[in-house]
């Protein structure tokens, strides 16, 4: 099966993944097209870093199944390689590789996983590194740098690769409110840029501001879902509501 | 802070930092012994050079050697003890450590693999020479290994030190092959995951995103094997290999073996060890404490 454009660029059908007896996502289904940005929201343990960790094949799933691009993530002849060259994952805790300095972090992959020439590398690096506003920050070590400095160099290390679809698992639930508006301004930036980004996040404001759509996820299940000005003001399921109640 | 899914260990701290690797865990104190040495004060060899002095003096004050004779004796044989004794323990702690090293990460990773009879295999190859006494592993090599063989139609025979380089190499090989397969679980599989999610493979991940991690912190217990080693080699003086202990005993022989020379010779061959590896040991501390603090 080929992709076009007019076909979603991911696509889960019926997902179901367990932890050994227990069943984390219940049946979930999700289409994003291409350009798209979609949040997901919903709490603590209902299954958000999980779904998003499918879509990499960073867990397998035992049900339903996965699209991206038209190739199917968890076929058991799919090079995974070449599917995580076209998946970006960004963490809640970064996870920068520590004994290398910024831009050596953002040239790593690109180096030594597409091959490519090290000054055309080079030049995207620092390039990506002024883009997520760290000028000057390119020889420090994630160890001198803030947790928000920390996270706009994984954003831009994950850029590096090119891309088609970045996943960010609550990349702002560890940095201090100071810094959450500069990696979010970097998020808008990517999403405004036409970058399809599916985000887990918090940031209610944020997700309202930037989503095409909206998922809430509870148990499981995707309880409800819509593009963002029906999802917040006009929620319908109960439990939707509750949730919204206690965190707006 | 909140637990990441998929990850069991719940990780400290925001940064993506080493957890402390636990040499304990590994061992009941795998640092026991440099860190006496280490401790010690650097006037210890003043102390162990009066003892060698004083104590002949005192108990064989009324027999015929006096100490000046021992002494002298020590004298005359001291740059031979030095050139063909402890040079051939370095030499043979040099080998051993090399032989010893590239085995045991070979093993190290072995017990990593992804295969799983090969985990299984370096597993228990890591924990019977890890748990064997070293005299017994020295004299199965010694007995079971040929001492000649034949390549490309070249008889090659084996030195016996080569054969008492390959015993102390095994029980090296087995701890090395722990302090490996400790320090790459030390790494927090966030790491990998990220290294995961763009595009590496498990060769490159390990190779150049974990090994180089945790270089630093193989570092001490690496170079406390290392001292261990050295003062271990004197075991090969019973399989008659030429090192500084079977020398001494030579020594002493061809000087009538009079009681009183025993404190001087062995006393000088225990200075030695200890100003070759005391500084090691210093060393060895000095960098698990700098790297227990920061990577
Ligand atoms: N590797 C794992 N092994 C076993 N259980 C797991 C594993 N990873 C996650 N779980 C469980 O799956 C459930 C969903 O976890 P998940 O991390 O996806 O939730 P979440 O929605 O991301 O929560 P949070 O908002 O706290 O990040 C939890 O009950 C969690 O304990
Ligand atoms: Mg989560």
């Amino acid at each position: 099966m080929t992709w076009t454009a007019e076909k979603p660029i991911v696509s889960l059908k019926d997902v179901r993944k367990s932890f050994g007896t227990l069943e984390v996502l219940k049946g979930v289904s999700i289409d994003v097209m291409k350009g798209e940005v979609i949040c997901i929201i919903g709490p603590s343990g209902s299954g958000k870093s999980t779904l998003i960790r499918c879509i990499n094949g960073l867990n397998d799933i035992q049900g339903g199944s996965i699209f991206v691009q038209g190739k199917e993530v968890h076929a058991t002849n799919l090079d995974k390689l070449e599917l995580r060259k076209k998946v970006g994952m960004v963490f809640q805790q970064y996870n920068l590789f520590p004994h290398k300095t910024a831009l050596q972090n953002v040239m790593m992959a690109p180096l030594k996983v597409l091959k490519e020439n090290k000054t055309d590398v080079e030049s995207r690096a620092r390039q990506l590194i002024k883009k997520v506003r760290l000028e000057g920050k390119e020889d420090s070590y994630p160890g001198e740098l803030s947790g928000g400095q920390q996270q706009r160099v994984a954003i831009a290390r994950s850029l590096a690769m090119n891309p088609e679809v970045m996943l960010f698992d609550e990349v702002t639930a560890a940095l201090d409110p100071e810094t959450v508006k500069e990696v979010l301004v970097t998020i808008r930036e990517l999403a405004e840029d036409g970058m399809t980004c599916i985000l887990v996040t918090h940031e209610m404001g944020f997700a309202r501001e930037v989503a095409d759509h909206i998922y809430f996820t509870d148990r499981g299940v995707i309880v409800e879902h819509g593009p963002p000005k029906t999802f917040f003001d006009d929620a319908q399921d109960p439990r939707t509501k509750e949730f919204l109640g206690q965190i707006l | 802070m909140k637990r990441i899914s998929g990850i069991n260990t719940p990780l400290k701290g925001g940064m993506a930092v080493l957890k402390p690797f636990d040499i304990n865990a590994l061992s009941p104190d795998g640092y026991i012994f440099t860190r006496w040495l280490a401790a010690l004060p650097w006037w210890t060899p003043l102390v162990m050079l009066a003892i060698i002095w004083g104590y002949p003096t005192i108990a064989y004050a009324q027999s015929g050697l006096s100490i000046y004779d021992a002494f002298d004796a020590l004298w005359r044989w001291m740059p031979f003890l030095l050139v063909s004794g402890f040079s051939f323990n370095v030499l043979i702690s040099f080998w051993t450590l090399l032989i010893g090293t590239v085995a045991g990460v070979a093993l190290g990773l072995g017990q990593i693999s992804t295969f799983g009879p090969l985990r299984a295999f370096s597993w228990f190859i890591t924990q019977l020479f890890r748990n064997s006494p070293w005299l017994v592993i020295l004299f199965i090599v010694l007995l079971a290994l040929p001492f000649e063989f034949t390549l490309f139609g070249q008889t090659i025979r084996v030195p016996d030190w080569m054969k008492g380089v390959f015993g102390l190499s095994l029980p090296i090989m087995a701890n090395i092959s722990e302090i490996v397969r400790g320090a790459v679980q030390s790494v927090p599989t966030a790491q990998w995951e990220a290294a995961e999610s763009l595009a590496f493979s498990r060769r490159q991940i390990l190779w150049q995103i974990i090994l180089p991690q945790c270089f630093k912190r193989m570092l001490p217990p690496w170079m406390n094997w290392y001292a261990i080693l050295t003062m271990a080699t004197p075991l090969c003086s019973l399989l008659g290999i030429e090192e500084i202990i079977t020398l001494s005993r030579q020594a002493m022989e061809s000087e009538d073996n009079q009681p009183e020379l025993l404190v001087p010779f062995y006393g000088f061959a225990l200075l030695l060890f200890f100003v070759y590896c005391y500084p090691i040991a210093r060393l060895t501390m000095r960098l698990e404490r700098h790297y227990a603090v920061k990577l």
